[in-house]
């Protein structure tokens, strides 16, 4: 069985059509890299796996069902949250609610209660500062506490939406050992964002690139071409790999993709916004 | 020794009618107030409290314009207000909604006051309090909506902290954003519609805010944070009964003035505890902050 399936799923806002015809199968247990652009429609394809979405047309089946709100089976590890130095909430309190933060009422600390999200806690090695304020903490120890919070239900699959976006380059590589070492213990399927694939070479099973609304699945070495990423983009790309780095350059000025911050006006000019 | 007693708490202050009323309904408020000021603190909505007891204060001055009870029409249209910004709420710009709501209250309660033409005792009683004035049909209302309304914050209490906390993370968990937006402004709501008679339009939001920040900088869990809220806010309303039945100090002013020393004293502490070496002494390093 697929972890999760979309079949002909398109997502448009209005008249701005954000996904058109999305046809793949995750395997279950695979760590899928989700690249594109910024605004290509990631966290939107995200959305529809957690079922805060429905596709206009077309379905998203999520370990053979279809897909719905709130379900345990799925982890989601939201990019960030904001919190103040002097909000009174401990690590262990944050990810405790992974648990059961959703149901009525309160919750008694039980022993058991205790275990569990110390074990979580220890599994992402944030024991450490299990006392202390989140206020405080850093991104790459803010990231960590998310990531046990979502693990905390034992899900089938984890979600990451850009996990490294708040991150230095060092601290987003533990990020992507720790769930590369999670995902080979459990076998869960892992859907980790990212808008460059470079940091994630070494573990991804798959990638799922997406944009211009479409999205291809397959290896690294399958879509990550300069035929299939031209293809996806409707325009001449050039892919070259370099010590072991792949760069992606589109359009007629050869903006490296992903790499944004290069161009003095933030996107590549030369990609059309809309075909 | 006697006459120090005497001095300090007044005879009749625990035996005047007028009195114990006074002393039950202030007490209801008090912890009613902290809790939900605890949410009013972790949303960062000050504004909010702020804006619904004046706002809901013109609900009264179009209920005695119509000659329905001025406290109904102040919840009426606290409610009102609570449902519009609950539904309107996005993840920014929630202040201009804020805004909006209470200049249309206020606009709408200008109008009624002019239309009226009238000078209402009951309803100027309302912009500064009258602790000291609550019958005992009032004072039941008021303890049996208290507990009923702690009783609520109890049950939406996870869902409600998860919302406020990951949003992102509770809709995922399938927590509905909006019915979070509209329990808190509800929550609000109601707490205003109990407090505004008690403490005045003008004051009510004193008494939501000030214990709860207090709280805020003395605790390390949401559960103390509660905690400490409520210890405080029982503290504040009990020493304005005190000291306001033996002057004539008006009862917003001193749940105001005595909230405020409450939380300067709190921050003095928070403020000594991270200067000692060793203990919680962490320095905020911020860069995982993210604007929501
Ligand atoms: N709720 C929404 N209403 C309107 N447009 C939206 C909405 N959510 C996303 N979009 C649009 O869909 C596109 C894809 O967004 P998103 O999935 O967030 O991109 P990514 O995560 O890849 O950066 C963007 O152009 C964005 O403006
Ligand atoms: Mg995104």
């Amino acid at each position: 069985m697929a972890a999760v399936q979309f079949d002909q799923v398109d997502v448009a806002f209005g008249r701005h059509v954000v996904l058109r015809q999305l046809q793949f199968d995750v395997p279950e247990g695979a760590f899928v890299g989700v690249i594109g652009p910024n605004g290509a429609g990631k966290t939107t394809m995200i959305r529809l796996v957690l079922g805060l979405l429905r596709p206009n047309s077309g379905s998203v089946t999520v370990l053979g069902q279809p897909a719905g709100r709130g379900g345990r089976q799925i982890g989601y590890v939201p990019q960030s949250f904001a919190a103040e130095p002097d909000l009174p909430l401990r690590a262990r309190d944050l990810v405790g609610l992974g648990l059961d933060g959703e149901k009525w009422g309160f919750a008694l600390p039980t022993k058991d209660r205790r275990r569990r999200i110390d074990a979580c806690l220890e599994r992402v090695g944030a024991l450490g500062y299990a006392e202390e304020a989140v206020g405080t903490l850093s991104g790459g120890e803010r990231q960590r506490l998310l990531i046990a919070q979502a693990l905390l239900t034992s899900p089938r699959i984890l979600l990451l939406d850009e996990p490294l976006a708040n991150l230095d380059i060092r601290s987003g590589h533990d990020i992507i050992r720790l769930i590369s070492e999670i995902a080979s213990e459990t076998r869960i399927t892992v859907l980790f964002v990212a808008h460059d694939v470079n940091p994630l070479l070494g573990v991804l099973d798959q990638v799922l690139y997406i944009a211009q609304g479409r999205a291809v699945l397959g290896s690294v070495e399958q879509v990550v071409r300069s035929e299939v990423l031209s293809e996806l983009y409707g325009q001449p790309v050039e892919v070259v790999r370099v010590q072991g780095r792949i760069l992606v350059f589109a359009g007629d000025e050869m903006v490296p993709l992903g790499h944004e911050e290069l161009l003095p006006h933030g996107r590549p000019r030369s990609l059309p916004a809309e075909p | 020794m006697a006459s120090i007693w005497n001095t300090i708490f007044a005879p009749g202050l625990f035996s005047y009618s007028f009195v114990v009323h006074a002393w039950v309904a202030a007490t209801a408020i008090a912890v009613l107030a902290a809790l939900v000021g605890f949410f009013v603190n972790l949303r960062g909505e000050a504004f909010v409290a702020h804006a619904v007891p004046r706002g809901a204060f013109a609900g009264a001055a179009g209920a005695f314009l119509i000659g329905v009870n001025s406290i109904l029409g102040l919840s009426v249209f606290a409610i009102l207000m609570a449902l519009g910004m609950g539904l309107m709420r996005r993840r920014s710009h929630n202040g201009v909604i804020t805004a909006l709501a209470l200049v249309t209250a206020l606009g709408l309660g200008d109008l009624f006051l002019t239309v009226g033409n009238t000078y209402a005792p009951e309803v100027f009683a309302l912009l500064f309090g009258q602790l000291l004035g609550i019958s005992g049909s009032e004072m039941v209302a008021i303890a049996v909506l208290s507990v009923c309304l702690v009783g609520v914050i109890a049950v939406v209490y996870r869902p409600l902290l998860l919302a406020s906390t990951v949003p992102d993370f509770a809709a995922a968990r399938g927590v509905s954003l909006t019915a979070m937006n509209v329990t808190f402004t509800l929550l609000v709501a109601l707490a205003a519609s109990l407090t505004v008679p008690v403490v005045g339009a003008l004051l009510a939001f004193s008494l939501m805010i000030g214990p709860a920040a207090a709280g805020w900088y003395l605790a390390k869990t949401p559960w103390g944070a509660m905690l400490y809220s409520v210890g405080i806010a029982l503290g504040t309303v009990w020493v304005a009964i005190v000291i306001g039945y033996d002057s004539s100090l008006p009862i917003g002013f001193l749940v105001a003035g005595v909230s405020l020393l409450a939380y300067m004293v709190a921050r003095a502490i928070n403020w000594f505890r991270r200067r000692r070496p060793g203990e919680a002494a962490v320095v905020p390093t911020g860069s995982g902050a993210v604007a929501r």
